[in-house]
């Protein structure tokens, strides 16, 4: 009996020792690959992080987009996960970009990512740059976190044109995610757009509430249809459901975010698009020249429109007439040129307050036009939700 | 014991490793459908989550509201009601807590934090007290009112936040004032997971005590197993299952608490992060018992964690999470209907002598024959 005990422990522990050996040949050839990939020094891995799928036709869609356009240049390994929620998950995923990806430089491109999450983690990683879309950055933050943003309402005052032209009725509508400031300044730019052209066109506004709605946005978009509206755009994360609703109802649309008009190619006017791939690509310059953003080479905020090549628009429908174009384009060099300033007074609000006094204009980088918090003339609607 | 109950013991013990290991396999199908190994894969996956100290830890991050929320669909459950307004309590304990923190700033930290505690446990455990409550007096379903909740809780707390508790100062990212630094829980110590997975853990444990070791558990189970048995014997179930249903969503709630406290600071959409309806997916895989609720939030934080190495290792794309949860979700409840057919596997005559026995332990059921 005791020598089977012996013999038994002997063999168990000849088990532990085998087992362990081959955990440590595994850890050991487990590890080579990736010290191999770390030494590769040359190599400036990115870490991209979206908070919903990679083809939403839409905000995420944008910057993985961007993000492509990276991966395609010598020296640069762009590593990605979607669908991270704004809470711990995020955290984790961009300590696990920085630990096991060698990421040096981040792009969470999700407003909520930011604050606690980015911040708390910057203290951590010093080493690490994260740069942060929406602007949110404040004096203050720690020095290696920078955020970014465009005037993409520029774009929107472009589309606000081509729509006007476009409307038989005079009617267009907007489908609205939230009454904030960026949110309430597309609504504002794309209204004046189309009273530039057209002074009587009306804009109904419709807020649903939350970035991502597909019931309501549908319900929205067919409740402006059936009111007459024969234009829309919106301010949502993926606008995909209003275009190919609008497609479906016989209306016009104008996309956001994204180039949407394979969803619509019949009545796709034009879009407001973002231009990741341009910031991102100046950005890695930047970087890959030896700038950073905690000695202050590359700076904490950086913004752009039309001009600085922030947005775009997308490419004209078949909708679109010579004479359009012919404003668009237009206004498109002025806006280029900054000849353009859409907030110029006297201006006033849909209750009828003034809201820019006579004279005054503010410039696509005035302060006061971040904390918008008003609806222009011809909108119909109100910020309260 | 007799033959019948290790029978059963062994098939309580069996089914849901089976029903896993089905789901296991059926997955690794999906693998091969995107071109990949599958134990290379179920490789990343172990590795993602429980391979490493650092990665257990983040599995432990995402388990932690998992447990709270799980037992606010386990708790309701022994009285027989089956609850999914988990995201709602969550959401509105979250709120309540974040209210009552905003009003107690300047309190010492302990007190502001038991306030908050309260606080987000009252919320959660009147909100889904208010479904026990519909049941239990106008016959309302509580699966339904409780799906239906979650969208009101949401939308209220849009409300608060882009009305009356909003910062000013959050312009193009609405949310509330923030907590007072002091008054936020820590890690543990030479960790990076926060008091949560304490306090679910002990909140598990507990729940197990209640349901398995007090008169007030056992009345519950009595409802939940015989409805008219148990009102035959003179329990009030009516009562038991608004006490459940408070319970229940005082956990719930309890996780929206921590959540604000320890990863948050203030409230926002943020909130909304589903970790309630994954705590409905973790009640069910543990058949609603609170002490196997532990380890599968473990499990199932484990898979979540994994979502990542997923995509930047495997390319798959970023659902293969949820098709890999789904799958174990549908395999768990698909083997329920399997219950009691390994008994009936069971040559009859072995049974005979068992038969007296079996029939006099299940008191309940006697009764309502009688």
């Amino acid at each position: 009996m005791s020598s089977r005990f012996s013999l038994s422990r002997r063999i168990v522990l000849r088990g532990i020792l085998a087992a362990g050996s081959l955990g440590l040949v595994k850890a050991v050839s487990g590890c080579s690959p990736t010290n191999l990939a770390g030494n590769a020094e040359r190599d400036l891995v990115v870490g991209f992080i979206y908070v919903g799928p990679k083809d939403d036709y839409g905000y995420n869609q944008a910057h993985a987009v961007g993000a492509a356009a990276l991966s395609k240049i010598d020296g640069i390994k762009v590593v990605e996960e979607a669908s991270v929620p704004e809470t711990t998950a995020v955290v984790e995923t961009m300590r696990n970009m920085i630990e096991q990806d060698k990421a040096t430089l981040l792009f969470p491109t999700s407003f909520g990512y930011y604050d606690p999450h980015i911040l708390k983690l910057a203290k951590e990683y010093p080493d690490v740059q994260f740069l942060h879309c929406g602007g949110l950055y404040q004096n203050g933050h720690p020095t290696n976190v920078g955020s970014y943003f465009g005037y993409i309402d520029e774009a929107q005052y472009v589309a606000g044109i081509v729509a006007a032209h476009a409307s038989k009725t005079g009617k267009l509508g907007f489908i609205a995610a939230k009454p904030i400031p960026q949110v309430l300044r597309n609504i504002n730019s794309y209204t004046l757009g189309a009273r530039s052209v057209r002074p009587d066109v009306t804009n109904q506004v419709i807020f649903t509430g939350n970035w991502s709605e597909p019931v309501k946005e549908a319900e929205a978009m067919n409740s402006l249809a059936d009111v007459g509206v024969d234009g829309v755009t919106c301010h949502v994360d993926s606008p995909k459901i209003i275009m190919e609703l609008a497609e479906k109802r016989g209306i016009n649309c104008s996309g956001y975010h994204t180039d949407q008009s394979a969803l619509a190619p019949k009545g796709y006017l034009t879009g407001a698009e973002w231009d990741w791939s341009s910031v991102y690509q100046a950005y890695v310059n930047d970087i890959q020249a030896g700038k950073s953003l905690a000695n202050g080479s590359i700076p904490h905020l950086y913004r752009g429109g039309l001009g600085d090549k922030f947005v775009k628009i997308s490419p004209f429908g078949p909708n679109v007439t010579a004479d359009a174009k012919k404003d668009a384009e237009a206004a498109l060099q002025k806006l280029l040129t900054g000849e353009l300033v859409i907030y110029s007074g006297e201006m006033k609000d849909n209750t009828g307050r003034i809201v820019i006094k006579k004279g005054a204009s503010l410039k696509q980088r005035d302060l006061a036009l971040e904390k918008m918090d008003w609806l222009v003339a011809g909108v119909k609607g109100s910020t309260k939700v | 014991m007799d033959l019948n109950q290790a029978v059963d013991r062994i098939e309580r013990f069996l089914l849901p490793l089976l029903s896993i290991g089905l789901a296991l396999i059926l997955f690794g199908l999906f693998c091969v459908c995107q071109g990949l190994n599958p134990l290379d894969v179920y490789a990343s996956i172990y590795r993602a989550a429980f391979g490493r100290w650092s990665s257990f830890q983040n599995t432990l991050l995402r388990a932690a509201p998992l447990m709270l929320c799980s037992l606010c669909t386990i708790l309701p459950a022994q009285t027989g009601l089956i609850v999914i307004g988990n995201e709602g309590a969550l959401v509105i304990g979250a709120l309540s807590a974040t209210c009552v923190g905003m009003l107690v700033y300047g309190f010492a930290p302990f007190f502001a934090q038991l306030l908050m505690v309260f606080a987000g446990c009252l919320g959660g455990g009147l909100w889904i007290g208010l479904l026990g409550l519909l049941r239990a007096k106008r016959g309302v379903n509580e699966t339904i009112s409780g799906l239906l909740l979650n969208y009101v809780a949401i939308a209220l707390l849009n409300f608060f936040v882009e009305g009356p508790i909003r910062d000013p100062a959050s312009l193009n990212n609405p949310a509330s004032f923030p907590l007072a630094d002091s008054h936020l829980l820590g890690n543990l110590p030479g960790m990076r997971v926060h008091f949560g997975i304490i306090v679910g853990f002990v909140a598990c444990l507990l729940s197990t005590w209640l349901i398995y070791r007090t008169p007030l558990g056992f009345s519950a189970r009595v409802t939940g197993g015989n409805y008219r048995a148990a009102q035959i014997v003179g329990l009030s179930v009516n009562r038991l299952m608004i006490i459940f249903s408070i319970f229940g969503g005082a956990a719930a709630g309890l996780a929206g608490m921590i959540e604000v406290a320890a990863v948050h600071g203030r409230a926002n959409d943020d909130l909304v992060a589903g970790y309630g309806y994954g705590g409905v997916l973790v009640a069910f895989v543990a058949r609603q018992n609170p002490l196997v609720a532990i380890f599968v939030s473990v499990l199932v934080g484990g898979i979540l964690a994994s979502g990542g190495i997923l995509q930047r290792v495997h390319d798959l794309p970023d659902s293969t999470v949820l098709i890999f949860q789904g799958l174990v979700f549908l395999c768990v409840l698909w083997s329920d209907s399997f219950y009691g057919k390994l008994n009936s596997l069971v040559p009859h005559f072995i049974h005979g002598s068992c038969h007296e026995i079996f029939n006099s332990s299940c008191a309940p059921e006697d009764i309502s024959h009688g």
